[in-house]
């Protein structure tokens, strides 16, 4: 946010050496935390490509996870991670668009239905996410649904754990659909059910579609749940079904990176490229989407 | 709701429909308005599954460990023989972790806000905005493997002036937790003193400070709240955080405050207590949720606090 009116230009004049001085030394911290971020990040980058670089090929991508450095690949994880996410991000979505659209339209911000709601979401979200595998391995690997170690049992798990995201991305783009929306359909005798099917949602698919992107990188990205159902472990085939074992990209990396040989650096450093790509693609649409949907309104 | 017109000129507006039709579509907006108000209970559902999946093997935890044992020592063995459950082992390895976590996230997160809201020029925010959203977005597994991969050998064991550094150290792994909440804190920390007035500020500019006195004096204690906030939320993150501290502190729980050492977290313990394949009826593995429970309750409190201090403390501005 830039001021308009900018003083600090005009009365430099009056300011003394020792606030100067002070003033330089604030905004050298302030460049010292801008480059912290910034360095690190393209250390992280280039450090992971020149390590990771001399396994982008036909072989480390159509190989499987194995525990020879030499033919390790990531097939089965990257079809694993397909299998995995996908229906978590279409079903969590679909929860979230209902839990939304319930919470936006069909009751008052000061309602008591509201605030325990939005107390539960905070909470969820505030949830460790390997606190998230534990109730998968209670309730869903084990227990009452006894699924075992397979790809539905981690998808209902993330699905579970990007749940809040997902909800608050929804909420939001619901939210910037313009009142006018509503006032037209409400004129013509639309039900509110009708109003929002039909005039809310699709202007707010838009901002639902960014926002669901975001929830979806996560749950691709992340690991520490999937540790503690099985996903760790060297998988020779892509799953064909949702009843079959798995592995992931993050925890192939995982598994990848705690292996001694040093080789196996490598092929951590070349999967976590992979991962990064398939991130880009995502982060790519949701940007895409975005700058469309700007143009039309 | 942005906009809602009241019962009444819906039913009004209602009457106008043959009386047939009327009845057809009230029961069908009844019957959709049901079953969207049960799928947003699916989220209660989700919080009660996870309280439900912790407090049961907690409970069985607590009849064979006593409390004193859990909370009175400091050795934590609790898959060898004979065991020991003492939960401090596991604590004060959190409370390093953070803490270093925190000393990175909260000056450099505050930097970046500060700078966003007051120095950048368009052009700036424009890349630095998307670098810090893409930092945002990185798997903590990548996060992780440059903390054991670059941080730890070249960075860690190269600087650290006082003696040997284990390979897997609570240092490293607490210096990239702190670069991953780093962009959370910056947007938090932002979004607060975004939502200070502009009139406040500029009426500040009008009194002739520079903008590091606008910084400090006005825009700090303004958002404080919010700042606050951010800080106990990057805690509570901090804590939560397993791959990152799985990956580059190892897995040696014992009672320290020695950076340089490997440690075990509450996070990093469950994780790593969770890749074998534990006898599900055995005290090792109800240890699990008896410190998923801890966790879950020191985070639950973290996140209360936030949410009470941005209430209690917010400068109302009309």
């Amino acid at each position: 946010m830039s001021i308009i009116l900018d003083p600090s230009v005009s009365l430099t004049s009056t300011v003394d050496g020792k606030r100067r001085r002070k003033d330089m030394l604030f905004l050298a911290l302030l460049w010292f935390g801008i480059l912290l971020a910034v360095v690190t990040l393209v250390v992280l980058l280039v450090d992971t490509f020149l390590t990771g670089r001399s396994r982008l090929n036909w072989e480390f991508l159509s190989g499987h996870t194995s525990p020879f450095a030499e033919d390790a690949g990531v097939q089965s994880a990257i079809f694993g991670s397909l299998w995995v996410v996908l229906p978590a991000g279409i079903s969590s979505l679909l929860i979230a668009i209902g839990t939304a659209a319930y919470l936006e339209e069909f009751t008052k911000p000061e309602s008591k239905v509201q605030a325990f709601i939005n107390l539960t979401i905070q909470t969820l979200a505030g949830v460790p996410s390997i606190v998230y595998g534990i109730l998968g391995l209670a309730f869903v690997a084990r227990g009452p649904l006894d699924w075992g170690f397979t790809v539905r049992t981690a998808s209902v798990v993330l699905a579970m754990m990007i749940l809040p995201v997902m909800i608050v991305a929804s909420r939001e783009a619901i939210r910037a659909v313009p009142s006018s929306y509503r006032e037209g359909a409400f004129a013509l005798g639309c039900s509110r059910w009708q109003c929002v099917r039909q005039q809310v949602l699709p202007a707010a698919v838009p901002g639902i579609a960014t926002g669901s992107i975001l929830g979806v990188s996560r749950a691709l990205g992340e690991s520490a749940p999937l540790i503690m159902l099985g996903a760790l472990a060297y998988v020779s085939s892509n799953p064909t079904g949702f009843g079959d074992y798995y592995t992931v990209l993050p925890l192939s990396i995982y598994k990848y990176a705690t292996e001694a040989d040093s080789e196996f650096q490598y092929a951590a450093a070349g999967a976590i490229i992979v991962l990064l790509a398939m991130l880009l693609v995502l982060n790519f649409t949701a940007i895409v989407i975005r700058d469309r949907s700007r143009k039309s309104l | 709701m942005s906009f809602s017109p009241s019962q009444e000129a819906i039913e009004l507006l209602d009457n106008l429909l043959p009386s047939g039709a009327q009845q057809r579509r009230r029961i069908y907006e009844r019957v959709v308005q049901t079953v969207l108000m049960c799928t947003s209970f699916i989220t209660v559902i989700v919080l009660f599954a996870v309280a439900g999946s912790l407090v049961p093997p907690t409970i069985d935890f607590f009849q064979e460990v006593s409390f004193g044992e859990f909370f009175g020592r400091t050795e934590w063995y609790p898959l060898f023989e004979p065991p020991a459950y003492g939960i401090w082992a596991l604590m004060s390895a959190t409370f390093l972790v953070m803490t270093i976590a925190i000393i990175v996230a909260v000056p450099g997160g505050l930097a970046a806000a500060f700078f966003l809201n007051q120095y950048a020029s368009d052009r700036v925010r424009r890349y630095l905005k998307p670098t810090l959203e893409i930092l945002a977005g990185m798997p903590t597994v990548v996060f992780g493997f440059f903390a054991v991969n670059f941080v730890s050998p070249n960075i860690v064991q190269k600087l650290w002036p006082f003696g040997e550094v284990d390979f897997y150290n609570a240092l490293s792994a607490g210096l990239v937790v702190g670069i991953m909440i780093l962009p959370m804190m910056t947007t938090l920390a932002e979004d607060a003193m975004n939502s200070i007035p502009k009139a406040l500020i500029e009426g500040a500019y009008a009194l002739g400070p520079t903008k590091r006195e606008v910084c400090t004096g006005v825009i700090f204690p303004s958002a404080l709240s919010g700042i606050i906030a951010s800080i106990v939320i990057s805690l509570s993150r901090a804590i939560g955080e397993t791959t990152i501290v799985l990956l580059a502190a190892g897995a040696s729980a014992k009672f320290t405050l020695n950076p340089a050492e490997s440690v075990q977290t509450l996070a990093s313990f469950i994780g790593f207590a969770g890749i074998g394949d534990q006898e599900t009826d055995s005290t090792g593995y109800r240890t699990i949720f008896a410190v998923g429970t801890f966790l879950f309750i020191i985070t639950f409190i973290l996140n209360i606090i936030s949410i009470r201090v941005v209430r209690r403390f917010r400068e109302v501005y009309e």
